[in-house]
């Protein structure tokens, strides 16, 4: 809800986008996101991809824990359900690209909606608890049914091909990752204006009373799960086929917290909160580590400690972000915005 | 016979290590309803002072070892003054990043100073292999059978019988009405804090003089979570009894059945509980119905 901003019709109020100024903004990020490929080196590029795959998982995982309220501590077991699904069905089956993300994601789906049964007597904490206990056992699973997975070995791929083009070259790549991560952005957005979507901020802000309305709570949370894990498979299965190596150290548990993270520091129950997180947790190692390489001359013994480095950061930015701005940068960016349009009367 | 024996002991001493690593777990729970996802790191730190202590700066383990303990309270009442108090009235979900975010900031400052090598432990526990019932079983893993059942009975007086113990549980139960009868809950949440970090250290120093220290030790940050979910997570009997279940199933499982299946077996056991009993065999039921 924006300050300073008045409608007058029911369509106003129920627009997406409902002033010129974010219709401007959305413009000039979208022509951003258009233009930036032809102008940005291989590094960058890279960046990108990751940045757009990560804002599919966060957009993901905040539907079910920022917007249902639903903690998750599995997003890495589920991200490896989705790429290992997407990878096997390709290198086992001979599956094109495209079918093998859309079953993968339906696949992790299935599976987020089984380990999302608990949440019917459990909450909080506890559903915290459980969840983590879904990524240890799926981690363990994907580690020790080598007849499947390979085990611990990494699963290699075959390159995405469309038209003879190479899909998982950079350039290629950017097209298909941002534009799903668009398609996932739209959906959600729009999944909030249904009454699904109405459930599950219900369910958010009190379960009790939701149910009282007559909302069904074991129908509407296994449908978060489902939901939620269905972005997550995408993202996944989009990282098996760009990465063109699966292996279960990119799914760790370590993974689940960098997600959390991310909509945290984004901003909980927000889309443009998990693009702003999913950047900074991907923006900022890189950072570091070029930070690392710049003052290599002058302290040489950096080197050595850049990974802890890296990890007390990590800790550090969850931990002063939770104390300093729990809404995250979404909010951050609302203050700015509410600034310059209510100048000079702000109060 | 003798495997079973063999794995047995095996299972009791995980067990009672366990158990030592969730006591502080529940402590911090029940009185502050804060879960603690950074108690592994406790252990780690615990192990590399006292490491420190013996090694470094080569002490007397008795004095190593109170060294240690007060490290781990400065740390303790550090962490809950730095990070858990301005989150107060939070979100569980806030309290449970902060705690995350702490143990990986723990973990890098443990890396930092003592590098991420394992190393041998010198042993303050004579660790010699001794003959029990036909089995062989190293003498530090009795001797830490018998410490951390010590510990808990003298956690046991505590609670029962010492001032702050009573007021801690008083706290537990209502904070409110503790407050109102003139118990300060500040520095209740202090203790609770100071104490988990000290048993912490005491089970990560015992960790530490049977398998050597390295930051693996963390690792036990995770396996609590089955211990105390099973034993109920406001429950101290409860801590204790599933420590010694989770710490036998794991070694029965990994020696009668294997595959692997013992790092993920209290995992299965941790989500079929949450399905029947979310709040384990001790811990305080709480209905809600609509």
């Amino acid at each position: 809800m924006v300050s300073g901003v008045f409608h007058t019709s029911y369509e106003s109020d129920m627009a997406l986008r409902r002033t010129p100024a974010q219709k401007i903004r959305i413009a000039l990020f979208i022509l951003f996101i258009l233009v930036f490929p032809f102008f940005a080196n291989k590094y960058t590029l890279t960046l990108a991809n990751q940045i757009a795959i990560a804002t599919i998982g966060a957009i993901g995982l905040n539907i079910l824990t920022g917007y249902t309220g639903q903690i998750s501590l599995g997003q890495g077991g589920f991200m490896a359900v989705g790429a290992y699904t997407a990878g096997l069905l390709t290198v086992r089956l001979g599956m094109p690209w495209w079918l093998s993300i859309i079953i993968a994601s339906l696949v992790t789906a299935v599976v987020g909606a089984i380990f999302g049964i608990p949440s019917l007597r459990l909450k909080g904490l506890y559903l915290a608890i459980a969840t983590l206990a879904a990524q240890e056992i799926i981690l363990w699973t994907v580690t020790h049914w080598k007849g499947l997975t390979g085990g611990v070995e990494a699963l290699v791929v075959p390159d995405p091909r469309l038209f003879g083009l190479r899909l998982n070259a950079d350039f290629n790549f950017y097209w298909l990752a941002w534009a799903l991560a668009g398609i996932t952005a739209l959906v959600t957005l729009n999944l909030f204006r249904t009454h699904y979507g109405r459930a599950f901020i219900a369910i958010r802000d009190q379960d009790i009373a939701a149910e009282v309305m007559g909302v069904n709570l074991f129908r509407y949370k296994l449908l978060a799960f489902a939901i939620s894990s269905f972005f997550v498979g995408v993202s996944g299965a989009l990282l098996a086929h760009y990465r063109s190596i699966v292996t279960w150290e990119r799914f760790t548990l370590d993974v689940s917290v960098l997600y959390l993270a991310m909509i945290i520091i984004g901003g909980m129950g927000s889309v443009s909160g998990s693009l702003f997180g999913a950047s900074f947790m991907t923006l900022l190692p890189a950072f570091l580590t070029n930070m690392g390489r710049a003052l290599r001359k002058v302290f040489p013994a950096i080197n050595a400690i850049m990974p802890f480095i890296q990890e007390a950061t990590f800790g550090l930015v969850i931990i002063l972000f939770l104390i300093l701005e729990p809404e995250g940068l979404k909010k951050l960016w609302e203050d700015i915005k509410d600034y310059f349009r209510l100048w000079p009367f702000s109060y | 016979m003798d495997l079973f024996i063999q794995l047995t002991l095996t299972g009791l001493t995980n067990g009672a290590i366990l158990a030592l690593a969730a006591l502080g777990f529940v402590l911090i729970y029940k009185s502050s309803d804060v879960i603690n996802f950074a108690q592994g790191e406790f252990l780690l730190i615990g192990a590399y002072v006292m490491f420190s202590m013996l090694v470094q700066f080569s002490l007397p383990w008795t004095i190593g070892l109170v060294l240690t303990l007060l490290v781990a309270v400065g740390i303790g009442v550090a962490v809950e003054r730095l990070v858990l108090r301005p989150l107060i009235g939070e979100p569980i979900i806030s309290v449970i990043m902060a705690t995350i975010g702490l143990s990986s900031l723990l973990r890098a400052i443990v890396s930092t100073i003592w590098g991420n090598q394992p190393r041998a432990f010198p042993a303050f526990i004579p660790s010699k292999p001794v003959h029990v019932l036909g089995a062989t079983v190293g003498a530090d893993r009795l001797w830490a059978i018998a410490i951390a059942g010590g510990m808990l009975f003298l956690f046991n007086l505590f609670f029962t019988r010492s001032k702050e113990g009573i007021a801690m549980r008083a706290v537990a139960d209502d904070q409110q009405a503790a407050m109102s009868m003139g118990i300060s809950v500040k520095r209740i949440f202090a203790w609770a804090w100071s104490i988990a970090a000290m048993t912490a250290a005491i089970g990560g120093a015992l960790v530490a003089n049977i398998v050597g220290v390295g930051p693996e030790l963390a690792g036990f940050g995770l396996r609590v979570f089955p211990v105390v979910i099973l034993g109920g997570l406001d429950s101290i009997p409860g801590a204790i009894v599933g420590g010694v279940i989770i710490g036998l199933l794991e070694a029965y499982v990994g020696g009668y059945i294997g595959m692997g299946l013992n790092q993920v077996i209290s995992f299965i056991v941790l989500i079929l509980i949450l399905m029947v009993r979310p709040y384990g065999l001790f811990g305080q039921e709480i209905i809600e119905r609509v």
